[in-house]
């Protein structure tokens, strides 16, 4: 039976309307959603703007670890974060992204891929990650030929094959049980020691056709057409092999989104925005929340209540702060 | 067999107020077909739903000559007519299930005669392709980044009569994905030829069909 996950939104007119927002909110993960209601709630005029609702749930099957839902989809989760946000009548600029953010006067100018431009008191980043890149010889080459960084996309096309994943984190052994469903076998490799949690790395042990080579470094991608094999150095015993194998998920962790306010805040050597403990960045006014800051743990629930904090801190700001009007 | 539960079916009613003009789907299936007769149930409903949506099907070795009209040759297989009844060239193969729901749903808003908001000078890079394009965008029903490639696909088709696109759900025409090597979702190819991965702005999309089809 097919099953239908509805993202669209029912289109706003708002956006065009309001002159001037109390917050906008870039981005629409858990931090984002969070924001954007602690706010509402908060007497805010805030709007979300949103590339992509749910952020990067929906990369994930399976959430055992948000506290009272256990064994919830992604995008189950994503859709009820989005149920909540919906009967707050928090609007939402869909499917539009934003091209630039810039400080005039005391209010933020954000510049959208559609030309238009919206003004704010304050901004909440959110903009989350994308999936980091191995950075090896043929990655890219072989990237969706064998080469894939969303196991929950493409799992079904490594039918009865055979599959490397990368990574040691939650993220890697979650790819493991995705895949072990399709591939007839799995084999993950790892450069250092698993990180992932021990409950996650319990359900490994019952997939019969996983291999795991802990300490192993993948050098380089191999093929023709497409990947058909990976050059690996096992640390340990310092010795370079060939691994045969059909695809490869990347699973080691991500990007920050971060490139709107690069040389507009401070970021840190991972690009990540450095915040303050209200979520402030070192622009007065703009503060971020979520995956895309240098808080180090990158989990849902922590996204979620980063959200909030930020939200708290800005009505704080505007109602002490906030030079404009 | 409803296709869609209650609380879908409200929800796609409340998205598809925004629809302005009616607008037409044309249905290709055949017997023995993998998701032809879910594709029809659910092509049904959402004209109950809507009912400015009119839908017509049609058996493909029965009428090959008005599949011909519009390059259909996959079932199941449709395409999404405007209120003149004009093939702008959106096609849809295989179900629009799961993700996919959310580009049929603006595909439908869209060619309704809905504004495309795209900033001026995008358009007139649009409006200024005059080779003919064909879009290929592989998606599955498990992934999040492929509606949005087969909305901007399906757009850059509504507003040029030069471009057609096609949405191809991978596993059902299993044959044309291996034969396109596709292993990973959303896959865009452009005449066959040039490929983009992932779900790419529209400027990319431009930047590829400018740089090889000039």
């Amino acid at each position: 039976m097919f099953q239908f996950k509805i993202e669209k939104e029912v289109k706003n007119p708002i956006f065009k309307e309001t002159k001037l927002w109390d917050l906008l909110v870039i981005g629409s993960g858990p931090a984002g959603f969070n924001g954007a209601l602690y706010a509402k709630r908060k007497g805010l005029s805030v709007g979300l703007i949103s590339k992509d609702l749910g952020g990067q749930l929906h990369n994930t099957t399976i959430v055992d670890n948000y506290l009272g839902l256990n064994d919830i989809e992604g995008s189950q989760l994503s859709n009820q974060f989005l149920d909540h946000i919906k009967r707050l009548e928090v609007p939402i600029y869909q499917d539009v992204y934003v091209e630039s953010i810039s400080k005039i006067d005391n209010n933020f100018h954000i510049t959208l891929s559609t030309g238009e431009v919206l003004k704010s008191k304050t901004v909440l980043m959110t903009t989350g990650g994308n999936p980091r890149k191995l950075q090896v010889p043929g990655e890219q080459d072989f990237s969706n030929k064998g080469v894939s960084y969303c196991a929950t996309c493409d799992a079904p096309f490594f039918k009865d094959k055979h599959v490397v994943v990368a990574g040691g984190g939650n993220s890697a052994a979650e790819a493991v049980i995705d895949l072990s469903k399709w591939a007839s076998k799995v084999t993950v490799v790892h450069r250092s020691q698993w990180r992932a949690d021990k409950i996650l790395l319990d359900k490994l042990k019952n997939i019969p056709n996983l291999t795991v080579h802990l300490n192993t470094q993948i050098l380089e991608v191999n093929g023709e057409s497409v990947m058909k094999s990976l050059t690996v150095l096992h640390k340990t015993e310092n010795i370079t092999t060939q691994l045969e194998a059909d695809g490869l998920f990347v699973e080691i962790g991500l990007v920050p989104n971060s490139k709107l306010v690069k040389g507009l805040v401070n970021l840190n050597e991972k690009e990540e925005i450095i915040v303050d403990s209200n979520q402030m960045t070192s622009l007065l006014g703009l503060y971020a929340a979520g995956d895309v800051t240098s808080q180090p743990f990158k989990q849902i629930i922590i996204a979620a209540s980063e959200g909030a904090k930020a939200a708290l801190s800005i009505t704080q700001y505007l109602n002490t702060q906030y030079k404009g009007e | 067999m409803q296709i869609f539960d209650t609380q879908t079916r409200t929800q796609i009613g409340e998205i598809l107020n925004d629809m302005i003009q009616p607008i037409t789907l044309v249905l290709f299936t055949k017997d023995n077909c993998y998701s032809c007769a879910e594709t029809s149930q659910l092509l049904k409903e959402i004209t109950e739903i809507k009912p400015i949506i009119s839908l017509k099907e049609y058996d493909i070795e029965k009428n090959p000559e008005i599949a011909a009209q519009y390059d259909v040759t996959l079932t199941p297989s449709f395409v999404i007519l405007d209120k003149d009844n004009q093939y702008k060239g959106v096609k849809f193969n295989g179900i629009p299930a799961g993700h996919e729901i959310n580009s049929f749903i603006s595909a439908l808003i869209e060619m309704s005669g809905n504004e495309i908001a795209y900033k001026p000078e995008i358009l007139n890079r649009i409006k200024r392709l005059d080779k003919p394009i064909n879009i290929k965008v592989f998606v599955t029903l498990s992934c999040p980044h492929c509606p949005g490639a087969v909305q901007t696909a399906h757009r850059l088709a509504m507003l040029n009569t030069n471009i057609q696109s096609e949405m191809i759900e991978a596993q059902t025409f299993y044959d044309l994905s291996d034969k396109f090597k596709v292993s990973g979702v959303p896959k865009i190819i452009i005449n066959d030829k040039y490929e983009l991965v992932g779900n790419q702005p529209i400027e990319a999309f431009l930047d590829t069909i400018e740089k090889n089809l000039r």
